[in-house]
């Protein structure tokens, strides 16, 4: 009762519950779709899945699923039979290609290997030149040119179907990888609070409704003060060097913030934040602000964010006099440190992918000076600072 | 009852699939999908082809859900005791219907259309769960039950530009229209304008496809702008050399501003070309 296709969708991260299986097999009760697995295809894609985002993981389960992989057992026992590989396969090779077998230890050895790879691989995969896949150069797949090569899968009469899923047209929809102004300011949103402060200025029209019918029709008119955001940020922007591929990035989340937050401070460093910083890049060398003049001048209220790649030398971070630009009486650490200390909520947007996080020492040292609260600059990654800020 | 696209409009296979799972299970469906991609026409035609009557519910940035239930118009009504009129007495006069009741009033099934529910405050759509989920709602005025009469079929588009809520979201069926592939496209041109010249027809979507595949436009162009720039292109009856020779490298497209509605993309694309005739000049 499609109750494993349920599991197999939900365990490849689609969020579904139980009521919505439910109504696919409401659905197939009416006769949806019968005997057509494009049809199902389409019919569960509507039912299960809520986002278009989550059409590239419900597209990868489905294949998985259908296409039986359940073991690995299943899957070696049902793409190469044995006996298909003694005989046919034997047949299909001519005397040199028998020989470059041979490279490889025979076929025994060949079928052992096919098997250790498909454990350690977990997807799809296409080109390359080790993982079991289409069109690459490794003994194991599809189309490849590896004379020593078995061919897995593919081919066959699938039908159309097969493809739509296959295809993965919605990959790129995944994974909250597009960012744009508007999806930042989306957001952003998370931040919001409003609070009705100030004098009054905005006609309550309920509030008026409600007193002028308390007062028998004679019209008596409300005023309250009108809803503001009431957020208060403060930005650090790292610029120049590392930071240059990430332009545009930084713009689209710059352009966003200004329009979001009324009381919006913004400040520029460099690598790290030493004890100066500065608000006008043209004029960085004259105008600068003391990093404590900021902590006096701002409460602990504000909410801080630096955007930043925290990709340096770690010295720049740790030694006094680390600094590529000036000389530091004190580490850019202590500073980045003090700042956290004063302010309540703090968040690192950092736009380098967080699967590369750990391999810069630099960045784990920021990482660690900031509890941890670095977040990588995708809209999942933002809406997770976000909620970081708002707590 | 099952709806395959009409004379106007092209359904692909997935898109029918969805809209027939709605009407056999009687759940909303909320259409995804760039905008220009037809989703508000898609309930006009459902309802066409279906021949039902359509209600539509155009969602704004004020608009609250309980509009869609029923207003009470509790100042008309103060005028009115204040001038003694008889109608006072019956509070019925002062309440206004919203296209929900209305849909539910309804004797025979509807399409509902709730048009950008994105538009709405973040808590619209959950001001609306109970009403969806049980086709019913309760008037505190007059004390009845409203109660749908037949389920009306409900087609909600959203643009993406808040995340709807998760319990909303479990109460519907979900479709993301893609934009559509080449083949889909000629029949969506063929659908619109029948005796256009085939000619006409490829070079014009050779140079649309290519026009989508620059990197960095702000707003790439839809099947919606490009209705329209054909329907410029014909009544301009362009000589068919233009387009064949309007390659985008070396030129920028005829009437390319019914394709491009940024200025900062127009730019780009005057300055891809002119990179590219002083290259072929060198």
């Amino acid at each position: 009762m499609l109750i494993n296709l349920f599991h197999t969708v939900r365990s490849a991260g689609v969020p579904c519950t139980l009521r919505e299986l439910l109504d696919l097999l409401g659905a197939l009760e009416k006769n949806l779709a019968f005997a057509d697995m494009e049809d199902f295809y389409f019919l569960s894609r509507t039912i299960l899945v809520k986002d278009e985002k989550n059409y590239d993981k419900f597209d990868r389960a489905f294949e998985i699923y259908f296409k039986g992989i359940e073991t690995l057992e299943d899957i070696f026992e049902a793409l190469i039979p044995e006996d298909w590989l003694r005989k046919a396969f034997e047949k299909e090779l001519d005397p040199e290609e028998l020989k470059k077998i041979q490279s490889l230890g025979g076929l025994e050895k060949l079928l052992e290997e096919f098997k250790k790879r498909l454990e350690e691989q977990k997807e799809r995969h296409e080109g390359g030149n080790k993982w079991i896949g289409t069109n690459g150069t490794s003994p194991f797949g599809n189309n490849g040119n590896n004379p020593e090569g078995v061919r897995v899968g593919g081919e066959g009469g699938n039908k159309k179907a097969v493809k739509v899923w296959e295809q993965r047209q919605f990959q790129n929809l995944d994974d909250s990888v597009e960012i744009g102004t508007r999806n930042i300011k989306v957001a952003l949103r998370r931040l919001r609070k409003f609070a009705r402060q100030s004098t009054d200025y905005e006609l309550d029209m309920d509030g008026t409704i409600k007193s002028t019918a308390r007062n028998a029709g004679i019209l008596d008119i409300n005023m309250i003060p009108e809803r503001t955001n009431h957020v208060k940020v403060l930005i650090f922007f790292d610029v120049g060097g590392s930071m240059d591929p990430y332009i545009k990035l930084c713009e689209e989340l710059f352009s966003a913030l200004k329009t979001e937050f009324k009381h919006l401070k913004y400040f520029y460093f460099h690598n790290c934040v030493y004890e100066s910083v500065w608000e006008d890049n043209r004029r960085r060398t004259q105008e600068r602000f003391l990093v404590q003049d900021i902590i006096n001048k701002y409460s602990a209220d504000y909410k801080v964010i630096f955007v930043g790649d925290a990709t340096m030398a770690p010295y720049e971070i740790t030694n006094a006099g680390g600094s590529i630009e000036h000389w530091n009486e004190e580490p850019g650490g202590a500073t980045i440190r003090r700042l956290c200390d004063h302010f309540d909520r703090v968040a690192w947007l950092n736009p380098v992918p967080d699967d590369h996080w750990d391999y810069t020492s630099s960045l784990c040292i920021i990482r660690e000076l900031v509890d941890n609260r670095m977040f990588p600059l995708t809209l999942k990654g933002l809406e997770e600072g976000m909620s970081e800020l708002s707590k | 009852m099952k709806f395959t696209g009409t004379k106007n409009y092209v359904s692909t296979e997935d898109l029918s699939m969805a809209v027939n799972a709605t009407i056999a299970l009687e759940r909303p469906l909320i259409i995804k999908g760039e905008p220009g991609t037809g989703k508000t026409l898609l309930a006009i035609e459902v309802a066409e082809s279906l021949g039902m009557e359509l209600i539509e519910w155009h969602v704004k940035s004020t608009t609250k859900a309980s509009q869609g239930l029923y207003e009470y118009d509790a100042v008309t009504r103060l005028r009115d005791s204040q001038l003694g009129d008889e109608r006072v007495k019956d509070i019925k006069n002062y309440i206004k219907k919203g296209k929900l009741w209305e849909a539910f009033e309804s004797d025979k099934q509807v399409v509902l259309l709730i048009d950008e529910i994105d538009k709405a405050d973040i808590e619209f759509p959950n001001d609306l769960l109970q009403e969806l989920d049980r086709m019913e709602f309760y008037c505190y005025e007059t004390g009845e039950t409203i109660k749908a009469k037949k389920r009306p079929l409900i087609i909600i588009t959203s643009n993406n530009e808040k995340e709807l809520p998760d319990a909303f979201l479990r109460r519907c069926f979900f479709h993301y229209i893609q934009f559509p592939d080449r083949p889909t496209m000629e029949g969506i041109v063929k659908v619109h304008y029948p005796k256009i010249k085939k000619a006409l027809v490829k070079d014009a979507l050779d140079l649309f496809f290519d026009v989508r595949k620059i990197p960095g436009l702000k707003k790439k162009p839809s099947t919606s702008e490009l209705i329209d720039w054909l329907k410029l292109l014909m009544s301009d009856e362009l000589p068919d050399e233009i387009l064949k020779n309007a390659d985008t490298s070396k030129a920028i497209p005829p009437l390319y501003g019914a394709l491009l509605k940024n200025e900062q993309d127009v730019q780009l694309l005057e300055r891809l070309a002119f990179m590219s005739r002083r290259d072929q000049a060198k």
